[in-house]
């Protein structure tokens, strides 16, 4: 399959570092890029900035028009005017995560001698540098210390590194149905989907641009399972059920043989070819790697009160029923751990059916949580109503 | 609510008791109310005292509750959370109407002495006059306004006396700082100097203690 053009081709509004940028791994990168939105208004003290941090599909584009795909942003019903991250009131940044593709430096983008893409060279960047490359955006944007930092799943590891990493710099920290490390089950379904790319022939080597086309089966395989992983039981049986439909008429897949489809088959098979549409291949290799590499508490003598001892920033963790991808397990023992660490936490775990895509869903008490603890902590923090 | 969901103990004047424990928290103090509900209490404490007060509770819903109001709590239980908290982190651990209600009343009080220089603990009296009279006249559990739940039903696993949370204290080497039992009418009870009389005519006793 060719790479639509659209992907190709969009400009992505971006700011580019020229200084040399070291990451986790020894390469240094000469410069590098970060595509990134705002939205809202800076007030006069900059302290009203509340960065969003992108799950492993994300980008950007969180509450405007997606240019490739041309749909809503991804969290529009968090961030808006109004909403639970409420535009009129905060200045709302959010930067394609290092490594992504939609124009912050990645595999897809080309190497600083301009030879060719990076491909599968593009160097294992980990979450910790992708918070390294957002911190250089924000003080780019003049902003000393940000009022909050939000994000679900990949977005909230970010969350949680910058409040280790940068604790006076993080007023309030919002990581959402996320976990401190990977476990064994999320790289597995990690892996299932890198080697779907991989045994695709057309991703060829990681090369696949010389020939122009991309490792769409690959990918698309890669995303049906993991979007398996992202629902649930429930939410998989209220929506499909064991219904049937007519095998698609124009499909020389294998799989017409059976003459009919149930419904979910067909349902993941749209979300696989709509996906790769919107994301390049390596891109996902480089940041599902990042994301299996997470192990916060390990950078710490194996202690995560370690990384937050001494901490003043004002915690929210949520979790979902429902999530086994990122159990309530998890979220609970950063909640120890950050009591561990004397720190001020919230917690709670919200019922909701929708599995771990919740987070980015039609939850009210989810949306109450965060727009009551971000107007506490506004209070807090000095910020005028 | 589902079935599964733990039921609370409901107080009767809550209020009171609230305002109550709050005479006894000095201002600017780091708090943890254990039990915070909707965290009346800790709201109350962080705008008329500036307390860093913060909460647990049990109830999902309330937590979410107290949270969407703004309020540092988190989900938590009193029986198995106290621990992952650091020594002497708070200058006062509440536990308001609740203790008779925790699966291990001793160890969550040492929790408590353990992470809070001061222990605040109030519970319902069940050596109250009008108990003793129910189960001395029927001779079936008493069922009165405050232990308004069959035997079979009630969340109170653990009900005790003024007297015998005296005792405990004793047993357990902890100081009783403060006491005071108050009437069904939420009236401080004139009975400062004689634990037995607030033993048969309070509703509810209220402690301060720390460690010797």
């Amino acid at each position: 399959m060719v790479q639509t053009d659209a992907l190709a081709t969009i400009e992505h509004a971006s700011v580019r570092f020229d200084t040399p940028f070291t990451l986790e791994c020894g390469t240094t990168l000469p410069n590098h890029t970060v595509a990134f939105r705002t939205s809202g208004t800076l007030n006069a003290a900059r302290t009203n900035a509340v960065l969003i941090c992108h799950a492993l599909t994300g980008d950007q584009y969180v509450a405007e028009r997606q240019p490739v795909t041309g749909k809503p942003g991804w969290w529009e019903m968090m961030v808006g005017p109004g909403k639970p991250v409420d535009t009129d009131r905060y200045f709302v940044i959010c930067a394609n995560v290092l490594g992504g593709c939609m124009g912050s430096t990645g595999p897809r983008e080309m190497r600083p001698d301009g030879s060719a893409p990076w491909g599968t060279d593009f160097p294992p960047v980990t979450i910790r540098d992708m918070v390294r490359a957002q911190k250089q955006l924000i003080e780019h944007l003049g902003i000393a210390r940000l009022f909050a930092v939000v994000g679900g799943s990949m977005g909230g590891m970010q969350v949680l590194q910058w409040a280790a990493l940068y604790p006076d710099a993080v007023f309030a920290a919002l990581p959402i149905a996320t976990a401190a490390h990977h476990s064994a089950q999320n790289i597995a379904f990690h892996e299932v989907g890198r080697q779907a790319i991989f045994a695709d022939p057309d991703w060829q080597g990681g090369r696949y641009w010389e020939s122009g086309r991309i490792p769409a089966r690959g990918l698309a395989v890669a995303r049906m399972c993991a979007h398996i992983t992202y629902l649930s039981e429930e939410a998989l049986t209220r929506k499909f059920g064991r219904r049937l439909q007519g095998a698609p008429k124009d499909s020389s897949e294998a799989i017409s043989l059976f003459g009919e489809m149930f419904e979910v088959e067909s349902y993941l098979r749209h979300q696989g070819s709509t996906f790769v549409q919107r994301f390049d291949a390596n891109s996902y290799l480089t940041i599902t790697r990042a994301m299996d590499y997470f192990d916060l508490a390990a950078d710490y003598e194996g202690d995560l009160a370690n990384a937050f001892r001494g901490t003043r920033t004002r915690f929210l963790l949520v979790s979902f029923t429902s999530d086994w991808l990122f159990p309530t397990s998890q979220s609970r023992a950063i909640a120890r751990s950050l009591n561990r660490a004397g720190a001020n936490v919230s917690f709670v775990e919200i019922p909701s059916d929708k599995g771990h895509d919740a987070f980015l869903l039609d939850e009210p008490d989810f949306h109450r949580t965060v727009a009551g603890f971000l107007r506490g902590c506004a209070m807090h923090a000095g910020l005028a109503a | 609510m589902s079935t599964h969901d733990p039921v609370r103990f409901v107080a009767k004047n809550m209020r009171l008791d609230l305002a109550l424990i709050g005479d006894m928290i000095a201002p600017g103090s780091r708090v943890l109310d254990i039990g915070c509900g909707d965290g009346t209490l800790i709201d109350h404490l962080f705008r008329t005292k500036g307390c860093d007060a913060r909460g647990i509770e049990i109830d999902m819903a309330e937590a979410t509750r107290a949270v969407a109001y703004g309020l540092p709590v988190m989900h938590g239980d009193a029986d198995t959370d106290l621990q992952h908290y650091p020594d002497g982190a708070f200058d006062y651990v509440v536990l308001s109407r609740t203790l008779q209600a925790v699966e291990r009343p001793r160890a969550v009080l040492a929790q408590m002495l353990r992470i809070g220089t001061r222990a605040v603990v109030s519970f319902p009296n069940f050596g109250h006059w009008l108990v003793r009279w129910q189960l001395l006249s029927t001779g079936r559990m008493p069922m009165t306004s405050t232990w308004d739940r069959p035997w079979h039903e009630t969340p109170n696993i653990h009900p005790c006396t003024i007297r015998d949370f005296f005792a405990l204290c004793a047993e357990e080497g902890y100081q009783v700082e403060t006491w005071l039992a108050v009437d069904d009418a939420g009236r401080r009870a004139p009975w400062r100097r004689f634990p037995g009389l607030a033993n048969l005519f309070g509703e509810q006793g209220l402690f301060v203690l720390r460690r010797l």
